[in-house]
């Protein structure tokens, strides 16, 4: 239990560290932004309690928010998307559910299925981000567009992680 | 009751869900002043220590970048030096300027975090109120217009940059003069928008837009960009998109400008407005 707790407390403190001093700094022609820091609410496993990944989902949004100078921004997107996430994991089921002593990876459930996991979650998570960022539904298409993008970039940013570092 | 409960207990992720996100929303609404002044600063002394390391590093890399900036601006001061004239009429000598009083004062700060990437973007530089900076002053740098101080710290200042859809400034052609208020698209790093210019006003691919300097915020004639297109809105006025000079993404150290006659010009206009 308390290796986990701390394996966990790593993840989070590294997957934000990796966010603020790498991934802020980069852009691409305005569009594009990876938000890789999404990635932990993917990893927590499947036992985890509804009312912990939402707290979770609060104080994850708000470390970054205490970086970006933005209180509230990536913390109501986190929260949505950590909402979303029992939905999701119940949309997507394989036929036999699934099984105890896994984690929701593409070790064990394939790259389609986490093809499909990773894109509902952080597509939730992005188009409620840019939405708010953006204060306004005037420019729909343009800001849809970089939420489209961007998806698409944290997603395989998000895959190849998982390929690299999460073999078993 | 017990239904009640039984409600409570059947649907307690979604209310958590709402309770958790209203308290974000809440967050996130309430960004009058002095709340934002005080998460800027709570978030500030967390991140300030850090950012102070990685940009260390980063200046580093930009070192000749950085030198040549520096030489190309010595070059343009040496040339207004009296040095440099060649002194026509020896009988005349001028010991103390009674016609030029000091306007503008200058305060160099360095930038220690910026974002390009946002609609709304800040830049942090590393001097604040208790080296005489305070809100509503401008930003330039040899390149052009950086943005406005929104708050300041003792040690900090937040700037608004220009890539920000809450910036605006008081631009002009420099050929004649024409102005309009210019903001930024949210679209294009390398853009921004002039707009309500006439439309007999002959505009050329190329021209230069400068600061109108009819705010007190920035001095007159602060480049800001070079004309790259233009085109007539509702029929009776021109918009001009515009390349910005300054390079956002490379923002190093900056200039903040301290109008010592601010005061007076407003207090001017304000007596105006109360009649």
């Amino acid at each position: 239990m308390i290796r986990l707790f701390t394996r966990y407390f790593l993840q989070f403190i590294l997957l934000v560290l990796i966010q603020v001093f790498v991934l802020n700094n980069i852009q691409m022609g305005g569009y594009l932004n990876p938000y890789l820091y999404i990635m932990f609410i993917l990893l927590l496993p499947f036992q985890t309690p509804q009312w912990l990944l939402l707290v979770l989902g609060f104080f994850l949004g708000l470390s970054i928010d205490l970086f970006t100078h933005t209180p509230g921004m990536h913390s109501t997107a986190t929260i949505f998307m950590a909402f979303v996430r029992p939905y999701a994991l119940r949309l997507i089921s394989p036929r036999e559910g699934y099984e105890t002593g896994t984690n929701p990876s593409l070790h064990f459930y394939g790259f389609n299925w986490y093809l499909r996991y990773a894109l509902i979650l952080v597509f939730s998570h992005h188009l409620v981000l840019f939405f708010i960022e953006a204060y306004r539904f005037s420019d729909f298409f343009y800001t849809f567009a970089r939420v489209v993008l961007s998806t698409a970039l944290t997603t395989l940013l998000i895959i190849t992680i998982q390929f690299l570092f999460y073999r078993d | 009751m017990r239904n009640l409960l039984n409600i409570l207990l059947r649907y307690h992720f979604v209310i958590l869900f709402i309770v958790i996100e209203s308290i974000s929303v809440g967050i996130l609404v309430q960004q009058n002043d002095y709340q934002h002044a005080g998460f800027f600063n709570f978030s500030k002394t967390l991140g300030s220590a850090f950012f102070k390391k990685t940009n260390a590093l980063k200046e580093y890399m930009s070192l000749r970048e950085v030198n040549r900036k520096l030489m190309d601006e010595n070059t343009r001061l040496k040339n207004m030096l009296p040095s440099g004239y060649l002194m026509l009429d020896t009988a005349f000598k001028v010991y103390n300027d009674t016609l030029h009083k000091l306007h503008y004062r200058y305060i160099s700060a360095k930038v220690i975090n910026n974002s390009t990437n946002k609609q709304y973007n800040y830049l942090t530089l590393d001097k604040g109120k208790e080296e005489g900076i305070e809100p509503g002053m401008g930003v330039i740098t040899a390149d052009g217009v950086v943005g406005t101080v929104g708050a300041v710290s003792d040690h900090f200042a937040l700037v608004i940059s220009l890539l920000n859809r809450d910036f605006r400034v008081s631009a002009k052609l420099k050929k004649n003069n024409y102005f309009g208020p210019l903001e930024w698209s949210g679209r294009n790093t390398k853009t921004a928008v002039l707009s309500d210019i006439p439309l007999h006003v002959t505009i050329q691919k190329g021209d230069t837009i400068v600061t109108s300097g009819y705010t007190t915020v920035f001095p007159e004639n602060i480049l800001l960009g070079y004309v790259e297109d233009f085109w007539i809105t509702n029929g009776s006025f021109y918009t001009v998109r515009l390349r910005l000079s300054n390079d956002f993404s490379q923002l190093e150290f900056v200039t903040v400008v301290q109008n010592l006659m601010s005061n007076e010009q407003k207090e001017l206009e304000g007596k105006m407005k109360n009649d």
